[in-house]
């Protein structure tokens, strides 16, 4: 089937909108409210087109293409109808400007220039309603709101429905949920569906940029595995391209003290996940399945509406936490640096990892194990600041005690957790090496995985699910039958955490995938790919934790959970 | 044998008397042609638009045949489900004498729920009540899916007013008259509800009620909030459109009060879901309220917006009342 916009002809499926055709085409409908992920909702009304031969304007996101069908997207009457509702629409916008950080690549404001909408001609109506802040996570804004609708789907999408839209006329803003038993699960997918950064993360740019000059402190950087293979996107790049090399480079340019890797911190988590594991599983020591605690987001999830579960729960923490907090124990106590001058920045695809570094129950020593965490597009717009062009950039190596394994590298990915456990875990179980180290069953973007994997003589049943909503029904299949799984791996966001909150704009399904692809071709392509077997977390385990306190050890490898209420 | 009723609509010509004027015998063959089960009949009371009060009086002076035409609409589609979407202070004044009908109806397996809407403009807006009925956000829904294939529940649904299932009563008892309710307020000296045939001209309803004016004056006639305004010489040969309403204005009404309404209106009544309704009439009725002189430049580029890019019909019908009260009133050049 063919169309034809602005004369020229294009070749089309059944089905597909205009406006779906034209972006497979390069071709630029301004539209606010339409994400290819989620419901059409046709509320923005900007992606106007006006049809041939009978002058009818209309929306492109809902305009089928039909055989032969004619449209102009820029004629006079559009461009004027287009601009008075982004008038409209985006009336006082600008004036929020200074909250947003987005202002390096920010889509509104390449509209609001191309249409020289000013914002002056129109002055909204004050809902009077104050920015919301959910946890340490993230925020909301509803005087930028634009009522888009796409935070309230993706919630709803994640299984949660926290976020809702509110009131009705003028007033009508994004709001949340008042049933005492909904709550925020802080995965921040809300922030990165957002066009105009009403919602966004709760910004520790401003800290960081200051704590960079601070001469009295050591300002560590740590990258999460995510980062690496999505930033490139803020600086115009194709999705997956893996920019590891130049990412060192550039945060030894903003002043970074050192440049360690939250992929270390995941070789620990996976040494200390899959020999809890392997307890449970060999000699009983705990409930079965035996789920991760990776994932923040999960992990509130599980604590408010699922605290039956926790017993069930990892003792392990998170990757960050333990990098984090072997930085500020082990690496301080080598280096003879006094923790309390250590400032740990984690660079993080999350906003969930936010108020994770806030919990006090992770402290050590009376110090969080994370001092501050930067979105990826936080720390993109770090870099625009200071003018570092992030691809141009000559690639350097990580600095010695972030060194990692592959295996912490595809931790971004969903199934990358449990794929890293089981490489380890064969090794605990049975005393020797995994030679095929892949299991591609735990691989790709389905919300639901499950396998069974042979090791020697036991079978484990593992499942592999992301986003709120698969993990209830896995829940749910696990109560009507404990025996189901012994393992499962969950993440709060779509595709894992290289698909999460704190993600470049735009993320979609598709792009995710191709982020991924990049994560396992690190991978592949290294030698050292089992967390067990990398140098440092060796070392670490072997010449520190082990001659600690069994007390001491516990405080920097494992965590408690606890029942939480609504906007604990 | 007796003629089934569908074509006895047909032959009635019977539309629906909702304000959007759809031949009725099309909607309910629509529905009965779709698949899915099971379906839905809905009555629709609420009447949020401005001006009319018909249903009401229909409501209150004839609930035996309004149910009886509902229950003839879920014979012809086999169905035992139906709500009536009913305004919630109609409902708290007729309840009694409703329930006694619809018990009996009940007993016979016809089930009936009612549901209390808070009035609203937008529950004229078919998905919109849909969504109500549902609990969910009250707005409109993209169509298609049209409710007759997709409606409640994601189920076949038929929709009408109040008025068209008080006519199909009659179309089955062979007393329909090509009539219909006028609902005559305003400056008027009798205002209230008429039934009267519905070929007259609005001049000559004026003159049967008694309520034509002896002042100099202009009508907005479907509905006070959408309808078309008109004037004097206007009345003679227009007929009623719409959804029954003849408002009646003193040509001494300054322009200012008369948009002041209208928008006022629009503004408390938008549902919020898109931005040129949601703002624009906001911006409106701030516009003429800021400003002694009106700035018809100014409300032109919205009214043009809404009424080309707003994603539904209530929206987009705030040109009709705007343009015509220009037009046919201050004698305006669009």
């Amino acid at each position: 089937m063919e169309i034809f916009i602005n004369d020229k002809k294009y070749r089309c499926e059944k089905g597909e909108s205009v406006l779906q055709v034209a972006i497979r085409n390069n071709i630029k409908i301004p539209h606010f409210c339409y994400h290819e992920d989620l419901p059409i909702d046709a509320n923005c009304r900007t992606c106007l087109v006006e049809t041939s031969p009978k002058e009818v304007i209309a929306t492109s996101c809902t305009l089928k293409a039909e055989q032969g069908l004619k449209v102009y997207t820029n004629t006079p009457k559009v461009r004027m109808l287009r601009k008075e509702n982004l008038e409209l629409l985006l009336a006082d916008h600008k004036k929020l400007c200074h909250y947003c950080n987005r202002g390096y690549f920010c889509e509104v404001i390449d509209e609001i220039k191309k249409y020289k909408v000013k914002g002056e001609k129109y002055q909204r109506c004050k809902a009077g309603t104050k920015i919301h802040k959910m946890g340490d996570a993230a925020e909301y804004d509803p005087e930028a709101c634009i009522a888009c609708n796409k935070c309230v789907e993706m919630c709803q999408k994640i299984g949660i429905g926290f976020l809702k839209l509110s009131e009705k006329e003028k007033k009508t803003r994004i709001s949340y949920n008042l049933n005492p038993k909904v709550d925020c699960i802080y995965c921040g997918q809300c922030t990165v569906h957002c066009p105009v950064a009403a919602v966004r993360e709760q910004s520790h740019s401003e800290n960081v940029e200051r704590i960079l000059k601070d001469k009295n402190k050591i300002v560590i950087a740590q990258m999460a595995p995510s980062i690496r293979t999505s930033i490139g996107e803020d600086f115009g790049l194709r999705p997956g391209v893996d920019l590891t090399g130049q990412m060192f480079t550039a945060l030894r340019k903003l002043g970074f003290n050192k440049i360690f890797d939250v992929n270390m911190g995941a070789d620990i988590t996976t040494c200390v996940e899959a020999k809890e594991l392997v307890e449970r599983v060999l000699h009983g020591k705990g409930k079965l399945p035996m789920f991760t605690s990776c994932c923040p987001g999960w992990v509130k999830y599980a604590e408010f509406y699922h605290p039956e579960i926790i017993p069930n729960l990892t003792l392990a923490r998170s990757p960050q936490i333990h990098s984090g907090g072997a930085y500020k124990t082990w690496w301080a106590e080598k280096e003879k640096i006094d923790p309390r001058k250590i400032i740990v920045v984690s660079i993080m695809p999350c906003t969930s990892k936010k108020y994770e570094a806030k919990l006090k129950e992770l402290k050590i020593n009376g110090l969080y194990p994370v001092d501050y965490v930067l979105t990826t597009r936080e720390m993109a717009i770090l870099l625009k600041k200071n003018k570092i062009n992030l691809p141009k950039l000559k690639p350097s190596k990580v600095d010695s005690y972030g060194i990692y394994s592959g295996a912490g590298a595809i931790y971004g990915a969903s199934g990358g957790v449990m794929e890293s456990a089981l490489r380890s875990a064969h090794y605990f179980m049975t005393g020797k090496e995994l030679k095929k180290v892949e299991f591609k069953k735990v691989r790709g973007m389905q919300g639901i995985k499950t396998a069974k994997i042979r090791i020697r003589k036991k079978v484990l049943k593992i499942a592999v699910v992301y986003t709120a909503k698969n993990a209830a029904a896995i829940i749910e299949k696990m109560k009507r039958d404990p025996k189901t799984y012994d393992y499962i791996e969950v993440m709060a966001c779509p595709g894992g955490c290289i698909g999460g909150g704190g993600q470049p704009i735009p993320t979609t399904e598709k792009i995710i995938a191709k982020r991924i692809e990049a994560l396992y071709k690190i991978d592949s392509k290294m030698k050292l790919r089992k967390a067990h077997k990398n140098p440092i977390v060796k070392e670490f385990f072997e010449s520190y934790i082990k001659n600690l306190p069994k007390k001491k050890q516990e405080e920097i490898l494992y965590r408690t959970y606890s029942k939480k209420k609504k906007f604990e | 044998m007796a003629k089934p009723l569908i074509n006895k609509i047909e032959k009635a010509g019977l539309i629906g008397r909702g304000g959007a004027g759809f031949p009725t015998a099309v909607k309910w063959k629509s529905v009965k042609n779709a698949h899915e089960k099971p379906k839905y009949v809905i009555c629709n009371a609420s009447e949020g638009e401005m001006g009319v009060f018909k249903d009401f009086h229909i409501l209150k002076n004839h609930p035996e045949k309004i149910i009886k035409g509902m229950a003839l609409a879920m014979d012809y589609l086999k169905t035992k489900e139906a709500y009536i979407n009913i305004n919630a202070k109609y409902y708290k004044k007729l309840k009694k004498r409703l329930e006694k009908i619809f018990n009996t109806y009940r007993k016979g397996g016809y089930d009936f729920t009612i549901f209390q809407e808070h009035p609203s403009y937008i529950g004229g807006e078919e998905t919109a009540l849909l969504n109500a009925i549902e609990g969910k956000r009250i707005e409109p829904r993209l169509k298609p899916p049209f409710p007759s294939i997709a409606g409640l529940f994601g189920k076949p649904t038929l929709i009408n007013n109040v008025e068209t299932f008080y006519n199909v009563a009659c179309v089955a008892d062979n007393t329909y008259k090509q009539c219909r309710f006028y609902c005559i307020s305003g400056k008027a000296k009798k205002p209230s509800t008429y039934y009267l045939p519905n070929n007259l001209t609005i001049e000559k309803i004026l003159k049967i009620t008694k309520n034509y004016p002896k002042f100099d004056f202009f009508v907005q006639i479907g509905g006070s909030a959408s309808g078309t305004v008109l004037n004097k010489k206007q009345i003679k040969k227009n007929k009623m459109i719409g959804a029954g309403a003849i408002e009646i204005f003193s040509k001494k009404l300054k322009p200012r009060e008369f948009l002041l309404r209208l928008f006022e209106f629009y503004k408390n009544e938008s549902c919020g879901k898109c931005a040129p309704c949601r703002e624009g009439t906001y911006q409106l009725f701030k516009i003429v309220k800021r400003n002694k002189t009106i700035q018809w430049g100014k409300i032109m580029e919205i009214i043009d917006t809404m009424e080309q890019t707003a994603f539904c019909g209530l929206g987009r019908s705030i040109d009709t009342p705007v343009k015509s009260y220009m037009k046919n009133i201050l004698k305006i050049k669009i």
